[in-house]
């Protein structure tokens, strides 16, 4: 088929340039700037080259920062996605009870991020807080703003409360999305409850679920403001993540080359295990 | 072995979806439901297969009550409108469940799912997924699934209606093919009366629930017992009308005067005429024709056929004739009744009178 050339389609692109221009493209292009170069103050910028790379490469505190993150990532993601799942199938599929558990699942979601910090930073505390008095109260020693285990074990639950329920909402509109006919045929061909789930439900939330999991994994390599409220990134540098320690060198040490190169870093790492997840996950379609 | 549905009923709270019903299947026979949407065909068939337990009376199957029997201990099989298959097995493997549930040797299955196939055209496919076939490829799948463990009973719940027109036209011509020969129940859902008529076999019509009749499809088309019935198995809508007859004329209430159909023996009094819209056509059929005027609303032409909805008496009226008859819309047309070919229904609806 041959193909018409028109120029005139440009300017059906272009809103969408401009857009993407504004929004990405040169906000991420100031980074690059400062990421190539050494910033002095009065604007005064000389040459680097990839030395900033070099050095957040090589640095040992940027592979801690690293591989914290994706520790906590890879927990996050272990417990919410099952979680979440299992939720969305217990909840009710018909009558009234399905607004109201809807509403429950929602409220976290609703509230703004330093506030659940906030919340969580108050709960926790091992003198007034509920769940601090709480779990000292049965003989456990936990003091998250001393104990990395503890300050891990808040910071989990606290995401964990937080997002799950981003995951059962997604399921769950997964879920309602099967035709009551897809039951029957299983109960017709005499499926067990283990068989509906693993070749009905399952195949059937592949999409969701791969969102789901993009979403979450995203967020969580993102996670800023709940841990600063919570822990500030310590105790010492025990839940600096990446995000943190970013925020440390730009802003607290004022290092603009090192934290340029970082970002560019980041956002690239975040880029391929995007990519990866949904390659993996979308594999079987594109036999 | 046959099927008995004995007084079942299906309440769901303070809805009654299933009224009293009384039916009877003889094993090898074809039984068409025929209603509109929330007729109770879904609803009558899942007490059939012992998806659902009736809100009383009693199902049994052969010499046994199966009324609490749970569908899987049925040997039963269902074809849905959407067309299930399990999404990430092969065609071969959907085909196949069935026998694998069941504990069968693969030898067995082998021949068993490669006969299926083979009667759907299917052979070719057998590796794909669901997803990389058409439509109509989806539902031949789910209908060798069901074929393939020889059930008792098959139940096909509108299956043809999410396929477009070829494919539709396809499959229907085979699905009797399909089903010759088998010993089991055949259960067939439909909205549309013309499929009834092509299936043959035996009708229930369904309306509201209710059961309003039951036999052989040609015999029940040609002698609707009530007027729900008429209207239920005509498609486009059957016309009515209030009547007088009085000697050898029937007078309509706008006045308008037929002769009184002849071989019908219908006693003087009030009654509705109910006539087919092929019974009304713009060309005189018999010697003695009687005819009607209305105002034209809508002339439908499709290639061979012109179908006219027009006012009578604050009524729409179809006609439907063979040939292209292109009535402008509010020019008044007049047209040309078979009066004998209608239906005269008493006070309470029940037939009365029908052309021999």
């Amino acid at each position: 088929m041959n193909k018409t050339v028109n120029q005139k389609a440009w300017f059906f692109v272009l809103p969408v340039v401009l857009l993407v221009a504004f929004n990405a493209i040169i906000p991420l292009m100031t980074v690059v700037n400062f990421s190539v170069q050494e910033t002095f103050g009065d604007n005064m910028f000389f040459w680097a080259g990839v030395r900033w790379f070099e050095q957040v490469l090589q640095s040992e505190r940027f592979h801690a920062a690293l591989g914290r993150q994706i520790l906590f990532t890879a927990i996050v993601l272990l417990i919410e996605i099952p979680l979440g799942l299992a939720i969305a199938l217990t909840m009710p599929r018909k009558g009234p009870w399905v607004s109201v558990c809807l509403v429950l699942m929602a409220l976290p979601l609703l509230i703004p991020w330093n506030v659940v910090g906030a919340m969580w930073n108050i709960f926790a505390l091992p003198d007034i807080g509920l769940l601090g008095r709480l779990i000292n109260g049965l003989g456990i020693e936990y003091n998250y703003t001393r104990q990395i285990f503890s300050a891990w074990f808040t910071m989990v639950l606290m995401d964990v409360w937080h997002w799950t329920s981003l995951v059962v909402l997604l399921c769950y509109a997964g879920l309602v999305s099967i035709p009551d006919a897809y039951y029957q045929a299983a109960k017709v061909d005499g499926a067990r409850p283990w068989a509906v789930f693993r070749y009905i439900q399952l195949p059937k939330l592949k999409y969701v679920l791969t969102i789901a999991i993009l979403l979450r994994f995203m967020d969580s390599f993102m996670i800023y403001t709940e841990a600063v409220v919570l822990t500030g990134g310590g105790p010492g540098n025990a839940t600096t993540f990446l995000s943190i320690d970013l925020q440390k060198i730009a802003l607290g040490q004022f290092d603009l080359g090192p934290a340029g190169a970082m970002s560019i870093i980041y956002f690239l790492i975040i880029l391929f295990f995007s990519w990866l997840f949904y390659t993996l996950m979308m594999k079987d379609e594109a036999r | 072995m046959s099927l008995d549905l004995k007084n079942v009923t299906k309440r769901v709270g303070a809805d009654t979806h299933i009224h009293e019903t009384s039916l009877r299947f003889e094993d090898g026979s074809f039984n068409i439901l025929l209603g509109t949407t929330l007729s109770g065909k879904t609803s009558l068939m899942q007490l059939m297969a012992g998806l659902d337990r009736p809100s009383s009376g009693e199902v049994w199957f052969a010499d046994r009550n199966v009324t609490g029997i749970p569908v899987q201990k049925r040997n039963v099989s269902m074809v849905y409108q959407q067309f299930i298959n399990y999404p990430n097995f092969s065609v071969y493997e959907n085909i196949a469940s069935p026998l694998r549930v069941a504990g069968m040797a693969q030898a067995e299955i082998d021949k068993r799912v490669q006969q299926a196939a083979d009667l759907l055209r299917l052979g070719p496919m057998l590796k794909r997924r669901p997803s990389e076939l058409s439509g109509g490829q989806q539902q031949r799948t789910a209908i060798a699934r069901a074929l393939v463990k020889d059930s008792d009973m098959i139940l096909l719940d509108e299956p043809l209606a999410n396929l477009d027109y070829k494919l539709r036209e396809e499959l229907r011509d085979e699905l009797p093919k399909l089903f010759a020969g088998r010993n089991c129940i055949v259960v067939y859902a439909t909205t549309e009366p013309t499929e009834a008529l092509l299936f043959g076999g035996n009708t229930v019509l369904l309306h509201e629930g209710r059961v309003t009749q039951f036999g052989p499809t040609s015999a029940i088309y040609r002698r609707p017992a009530d007027l729900t019935s008429a209207q239920v198995f005509s498609d486009p809508p059957i016309n009515t009308a209030k009547v007088m007859k009085k000697g050898d004329q029937i007078t309509l209430e706008n006045k308008v005067t037929w002769r009184a159909p002849k071989a019908a023996r219908v006693p003087d009094g009030a009654y509705t005429i109910a006539i087919r819209p092929h019974h009304i056509t713009p060309m005189q059929q018999g010697r003695e024709a009687s005819t009607i005027e209305g105002r034209v609303l809508v002339t439908e032409l499709s290639g061979s056929e012109s179908v006219v909805h027009f006012d009578m008496n604050g009524q729409t009226w179809v006609s439907q004739s063979h040939g292209i008859h292109p009535f402008e819309v509010g020019v008044t047309a007049k047209l040309f009744v078979d009066v004998d070919q209608g239906f005269f229904f008493d006070g309470e609806n029940r037939l009365i009178g029908a052309a021999a």
